[in-house]
Formats: C-alpha cells, sequence, structure tokens
C-alpha cells in the first residue's frame, strides 16, 4: 500500500506548481487554470487523509469543493469574456486602473 | 391656602406673558394689580389664621406641603410652604407693599405700548410669586428656588429697556454679581446638608440647637458665612454691592418694590429664617455685624455726595440694608425684621415719589436741575417729606422705632465701636435724605439749567424722556408740571401712612408700649425644641426690663437729637448757604473726588477683577490656548493622518497579482508562526 506521505507530497507539488502559475503567467485563462490546479491539490490531500483515517469525512468535503470550483469556474470566466472585451487583452497587468 | 398666596402672582403671570399683547393697558395692568390684592387678602387670612391658632403665640406654625419635590437615598426636599410669624411679616410686606407698586404701575408705566406694559407687569407677578416662593419655603432648596427666581426678574426688569445699552449693561452686572453670592449660596448649603443631612429648616435649627456655641472657626461658621456671602450678594453688602446703584436703570416703581423694600432684604430674611443656625457660629455673627456697619457707614458717605436722585436713594437702601445686617449679626433679629419691615414702607414711599418727579419732569433725574418742586407737586413733596422724616429717625415715625431698637441692641452688645458708625450713619441719613429733599422740593426752581440740559437728553434719563415726551409736550414747554395721577398718588398716600403708623407695633417698653411685633416674632427664631432656652431668654428680657430703661430712653434721645442735626445740618448747608457746600468740596477736592465715584470700587473691581479675567480670556485662553493648543491639536491630527496616508496609498496599487502576492506571504507568515512557535 502506497503511504500518506506520498499522496501529500504529491499534494505539495501539485499546490506549489499551481500556484507558481497564479503568480508566473501572463494570462489570465492559465491563471484560472493554476487555481483549478491549487484546488486538486487540496482534494488530493483531503481524499488521503480521509482515507488514512478509514471514513469518508474527506471524500464528502471534496465533493463540496468540486461543486464551488465549478461555480468558480464558470464566474471566472464570465469575468474573463468581459474583461477582455473591455480591453482586448488577457494579460492581468493591464488591469490596474483601480488603484490609489 | 398657602399655595394661593404665590399662585395667584403666577396665574397673573402667565395670562399676561401669554396674551398680554392683545389686551388692553386697563386690562393687563388692571389684572397684574387684581392678583396681586387677592394675593394680599389670602395672606391677611392666613396671618390671621396663624395668629388664632395660639393665643400665646409660640412656635406655632401653619405648615404645607405640596408633594414630595426630591427623593433621592436619605435626600428628601418637599415642596413645601410653612407660615410661620416671620414669613407672616415678609408675605404682609410683599402683598401689600407690591400691590400698592403694582397699582402705582399702572399709572406710571402708562406711555409704553400695549405689549411693552403687558411684559412689564408679567416681570412685576412673576417677581412677586418668586419672592413669595422665597418667604415661605419651608427648606433651603424651596427658598434658593425663589432666591435665584427673584434674580432673574431683578435682571429682566433692570434691563427692561433692553434697548439701551446701559440698561442691559446694569442687568448683566446685576445678574453676574448675584451668581458669585448665589455660588456661595449653594456651597453653604451643601455643608449644611453633609453636616445634618437635612435641608428642612426646622430639622436644622433643632439638629444645631442640640449643639453647643461654636467657640473656634468650625463647620458651622464656614456653612453660616457663606450662606451670609450669598446675602451679601442679593442684599447688597461690602463686598457685593457694586450692582444695586446701577440697578436704578430700570423703572423707578421696580427700584422701589425689588431694589428697596423686598428683594434686596431676602439676605436679611435669610439669616432670620436661620437665626439658631447663625446664632451658634459666633464667628459669622460678628462678620455680618462688621460687614453691615461698614457698609451702613460707606453708602451713607457717597450718598452724600451723588446728583442722581434715585441714586442718592440706592445708596440709602445699602446703607438701611447694612443697619438690618448690623442688627442680625447682633443677635437682635426681631430688630433686624422691624427695621426691615419699617424700610420697605419709607423707602418704597421714597422711590415712588422720586418716580413722581421723574415722570413730572419727562425723565430729569439730576437733583441739580430740579429745586422749588414743593409748589407744582404738594402731593409728591409732602408725601416725599414723610417718607424722608421717617428714613431720618424722627418719632413717632416709623425708622426711629426700628433704627433705635437696632442702635439700643448694638449698645446692648457692648460693640461700642459698631454702635458709634451706626450713630454717624444715623447723622449721614438724615443729611443726605433731607439734601435731597431740600434741592428737590425747596428753593427756586433750577429753570436756566433744565431746559437747556434736556434736548441733548444725558443718557441716563433718555428713555424715560422717550416714553413720556409724546404724552406731556405741551407741559414740557412752559414748565407747568403735572403732580402725581390718581392711582400713583393713592400708593403715595397709603405709603406715606404707613411711614408714619407701621413703626407703632414695635413701640419699645422704655417708652410705655409693649413691642408686640418684637414678642410676635420671637418664636421664629428660636429652635422648635426649646429645653431650658425658654428659662434663660426669660431671664434675660426680665433683666432687660429692670436695668436697661433708662439706657435705651438716653439712647433715644440720643439718636433724636442725632436726626434733628443731621436735618439741621442740611437745611443749614443746602437751604440757606449753599455756598458751604461748594466751598467744602474746593477745600478738600480729594475727598469730594473719593465720594463722588464712589470710592472707586468700580474701577477697583473693574481692575482687579474684570481687566484680568478678559485679558487672561483673550491673550491666554483664546490667542495662546485655544488657537494654539485646541486648534493645534485638531489641525495636527488631521495633517498627521493625510501625510501617512499620502504614503500608504502607494500600497494599492491595483494589480491583481500583488494583491495576491501579500495575500500568499500573509498566509505563509501566519501559518510559519503557528507552526515555528
Amino acid at each position: 500500500m502506497i503511504p500518506l506521505s506520498h499522496y501529500l507530497v504529491l499534494s505539495a507539488i501539485l499546490f506549489s506548481i499551481g500556484t507558481a502559475g497564479v503568480f508566473l503567467r501572463r494570462n489570465l485563462i492559465t491563471i484560472l487554470l493554476s487555481i483549478e490546479i491549487m484546488l486538486n491539490a487540496v482534494n488530493l490531500s483531503f481524499v488521503a487523509f480521509g482515507r488514512a483515517a478509514g471514513d469518508l469525512d474527506g471524500q464528502i468535503i471534496v465533493f463540496f469543493v468540486m461543486t464551488v470550483a465549478a461555480a468558480e469556474a464558470a464566474v471566472g470566466l464570465a469575468l474573463i469574456i468581459a474583461l477582455f472585451r473591455h480591453k482586448e487583452s488577457l494579460n492581468p497587468d493591464a488591469f490596474t486602473s483601480l488603484k490609489w | 391656602m398657602l399655595a394661593l398666596i404665590p399662585l395667584f402672582p403666577l396665574l397673573g403671570f402667565v395670562i399676561n406673558a401669554t396674551m398680554g399683547r392683545r389686551l388692553p393697558k386697563a386690562v393687563s395692568g388692571g389684572l397684574a394689580s387684581l392678583v396681586m390684592i387677592a394675593s394680599f387678602v389670602v395672606s391677611v387670612m392666613s396671618v390671621w389664621q396663624l395668629a388664632s391658632l395660639a393665643p400665646e403665640a409660640r412656635g406655632t406654625q401653619l405648615p404645607e406641603v405640596i408633594y414630595t419635590w426630591i427623593a433621592s437615598g436619605d435626600l428628601k426636599v418637599d415642596l413645601g410652604f410653612r407660615l410661620d410669624q416671620l414669613s407672616a411679616v415678609m408675605i404682609l410686606v410683599v402683598t401689600g407693599i407690591g400691590s400698592l407698586i403694582h397699582i402705582y404701575s399702572t399709572a406710571y408705566m402708562h406711555d409704553e405700548s400695549d405689549g411693552e406694559f403687558a411684559r412689564y407687569f408679567s416681570y412685576l407677578n412673576l417677581f412677586a410669586f418668586f419672592m413669595l416662593v422665597l418667604v415661605l419655603g419651608s427648606s433651603f432648596p424651596v427658598l434658593f428656588v425663589g432666591w435665584e427666581g427673584v434674580g432673574l426678574c431683578s435682571y429682566l426688569l433692570i434691563g427692561f429697556w433692553y434697548k439701551k445699552k446701559s440698561a442691559n449693561d446694569a442687568g448683566k452686572k446685576a445678574f453676574v454679581v448675584n451668581r458669585i453670592g448665589d455660588y456661595a449660596f449653594l456651597l453653604g448649603m451643601f455643608a449644611i446638608f453633609a453636616q445634618f443631612g437635612t435641608l428642612d429648616f426646622q430639622s436644622v435649627a433643632s439638629a444645631v440647637a442640640a449643639l453647643p456655641k461654636e467657640t473656634g472657626f468650625g463647620i458651622l461658621s464656614i456653612s453660616t458665612l457663606l450662606l451670609f456671602i450669598g446675602a451679601t450678594g442679593k442684599s447688597a453688602q461690602i463686598p457685593l454691592y457694586t450692582w444695586l446703584p446701577d440697578a436704578m436703570e430700570g423703572p423707578t416703581p421696580v427700584s422701589a418694590l425689588i431694589h428697596a423694600a423686598t428683594m434686596v432684604t431676602a439676605g436679611v430674611y435669610m439669616i432670620g429664617r436661620n437665626a439658631v443656625l447663625f446664632s451658634h457660629a459666633p464667628a459669622t455673627m460678628l462678620t455680618v455685624a462688621i460687614i453691615g456697619a461698614l457698609t451702613a457707614l460707606m453708602a451713607g458717605t457717597i450718598g452724600l455726595v451723588q446728583n442722581d436722585i434715585k441714586r442718592v436713594l440706592a445708596y440709602s437702601t445699602v446703607s438701611q440694608l447694612g443697619y438690618m445686617f448690623l442688627a442680625m449679626g447682633m443677635g437682635a433679629f426681631g430688630a433686624g425684621i422691624f427695621h426691615l419691615y419699617t424700610h420697605a414702607f419709607f423707602k418704597a414711599l421714597l422711590f415712588l415719589g422720586s418716580g413722581a418727579v421723574i415722570h413730572a419732569l419727562h425723565g430729569e433725574q439730576d437733583i441739580r436741575n430740579m429745586g422749588g418742586l414743593r409748589k407744582d407737586l404738594p402731593i409728591t413733596s409732602w408725601t416725599f417729606l414723610i417718607g424722608a422724616i421717617a428714613i431720618a429717625g424722627l418719632p413717632p415715625l416709623a425708622g426711629f422705632f426700628s433704627k433705635d431698637e437696632i442702635l439700643f441692641e448694638t449698645w446692648m452688645a457692648g460693640h461700642w465701636i459698631l454702635w458709634i458708625i451706626g450713630v454717624i450713619t444715623a447723622l449721614l441719613t438724615a443729611t443726605y435724605m433731607f439734601r435731597l429733599v431740600f434741592l428737590t422740593f425747596w428753593g427756586e426752581r433750577a429753570h436756566g439749567q433744565l431746559v437747556p440740559a434736556h434736548p441733548p437728553s444725558p443718557p441716563a434719563s433718555a428713555r424715560q424722556a422717550d416714553a413720556h415726551a409724546h404724552g406731556h409736550d405741551h407741559g414740557h414747554a412752559h414748565g407747568h408740571l403735572h403732580d402725581a395721577p390718581p392711582a400713583m398718588a393713592f400708593a403715595l398716600i397709603v405709603l406715606a401712612i404707613g411711614s408714619v403708623t407701621a413703626g407703632w407695633i414695635g413701640w419699645p417698653h422704655a417708652i410705655g408700649g409693649n413691642n408686640a411685633l418684637h414678642s410676635w416674632l420671637q418664636p421664629a427664631f428660636e429652635a422648635p425644641v426649646r429645653a431650658g432656652a425658654a428659662e434663660v431668654e426669660a431671664a434675660r428680657e426680665g433683666g432687660e426690663a429692670a436695668a436697661n430703661i433708662a439706657v435705651e430712653q438716653t439712647l433715644m434721645l440720643v439718636s433724636t437729637t442725632i436726626a434733628a442735626l443731621g436735618i439741621f445740618i442740611a437745611w443749614r448747608i443746602w437751604v440757606k448757604r449753599r455756598i458751604i457746600a461748594d466751598r467744602f468740596a474746593e477745600t478738600y477736592p480729594g475727598l469730594y473726588r473719593l465720594l463722588l465715584n464712589k470710592y472707586y470700587v468700580d474701577e477697583l473691581y473693574d481692575a482687579a477683577i474684570v481687566q484680568p479675567i478678559k485679558v487672561g480670556s483673550t491673550e491666554g485662553l483664546w490667542r495662546a490656548f485655544d488657537v494654539n493648543l485646541i486648534d493645534g491639536a485638531v489641525n495636527g491630527v488631521a495633517s498627521i493622518v493625510s501625510s501617512s496616508a499620502s504614503g500608504l496609498r502607494r500600497m494599492q496599487s491595483g494589480s491583481v497579482r500583488t494583491y495576491a502576492g501579500s495575500l500568499f506571504v500573509g498566509v505563509i507568515v501566519i501559518l510559519g508562526y503557528y507552526l515555528w512557535r
């Protein structure tokens, strides 16, 4: 059987990839995808913990996370479309007019 | 029934204050006088009831509690009235003389417009209400309500002609000076409550009666001294007397009612009301007597050289109040109240007489521009003369008995310095009063000065000239003068009769009387529970009767001679050889100026108190404290906020990735803290 630590290491790696994507990429859609990777990294550790504990609590929370992620993707994509129509760009640095 | 006495004037006030503007003068003035007369009738009935309660008239009272006003912890104050022998004298004076002055005012103020006329009478009724609350109140707080209320009415009536700056200033001065005294009075009340846990006059008196007389300077002396400072404010004694002469800016009937007969005697009444308390504090009593004597002397000397008819009377009032305080300080409470009572008659008469003169002369108040009015104003001059004889103290007029009793009591108390001051003051009183009489009514009318002095209307008389001129222009031109109209003449004559006869109820034992007033008042000055005090009293009276008749008769002779001498001096100087006065003024110009300028006390107060406060407020509190510290603090906080904000707002870059980055770093830091601590 694969020990719990392997799952957690994989989850941490995935989370770091997602975080790096959010900070380093210059495309809003890519950033949104990176956020999905971070969410799924968290899902992975939930499921792993749930299995280690021998109950279903982890899996139930994952369902909730997936629901929220689906809603978030819908709202996020709609916002991205609206922003694109406004500025003809997907670069997040283009949208900095809301400042001091 | 007691509550009705103050309620009648209150009713008159409410009606005149709300609807007076639309009422004709006859209705508003008539109503105001009528409520006073009603109040007088109820007072007489109440006093009659009190007198018939117990034939021996010892310690009987009519209490009446309206409702419990304050109930908080140990403190319980009833809004209650109590009619005892002292209050009985006071309510009769206030309502009786008050009624006469109301009637007089209907004629005197007739040239005012309807609204002003009603305003005047509403104030006058309100004053009567508060004054009656003051003298009927059964505890310090109730007395204090009246005390403050009469101060307010005094302010309103001094400043009645509010379009004139000097009247406004005089009103404010009276109010502020009184406030100083009232502050001390409040502190005195607090001290008494702290000491005895009650503010009811009777409870305080019985609590004090159980204590021995204070020998040093303890809590009783402190609290009574504070109360006395309150009395010096209200009753115009040194050092707070300066407002009273200025208060003559008000209409003359107001001067008669408030600033001669009733309100200014409130301080004397207050000491009489707390006779037991005060007589347990000998230190305070001596202070009261000395202040009273000094005030009497000082005001008397000032009165000798003043030229404004009302100011002479004002200083005379201050001087006579000094007499009353002298009596109070000597422990002769009965004599003090007796003088209060007789003084109310003849001083009201003198003021109303001067009002009639001013009325006839269309606002002229300077006695140098009068003279010879005896022929034109017979009623005024004869009644004025009676008032002057009464105040000078010639028997058998009212002033003689009361003044003589005070001097006798002072002599018996062994304070011969105070007695000499009293006698000198009596001489001065007779002299300045007859100077006034001779300059105003005797000699030749100062035609040459009167007419030119008038058109440029000196500020002191401007408003009355305005007020009266339109009704009497015809009389003004060829110098024909009208004597007092019927309403005024009525008040003058009644008061003149009073000035002659009022003293007779205090006819001393020494010349075959029974001094009814003295024995009537006596129970009011004793503690309600008299264990042993009665015998002491009886012994004192017995000894007095046996040994002192000769002394009293001698002193009577002295004071009569003094009064006659004063009148003679006045006659010699101002009727026979007027040049003497001028020559005297030329020989001692310094003394003359000192007196004419009232010892420069106003200037002294101005330099010592008013100017420092003014400069301190302008330069210190305004320019330094307010501008620099208060405004500086407010503006400083604002500029610190705005300058730090202009730096901090750079953080709001608008870049989503910067925000995400700071969020991430923040989460790491917090997690790191919890993991590694």
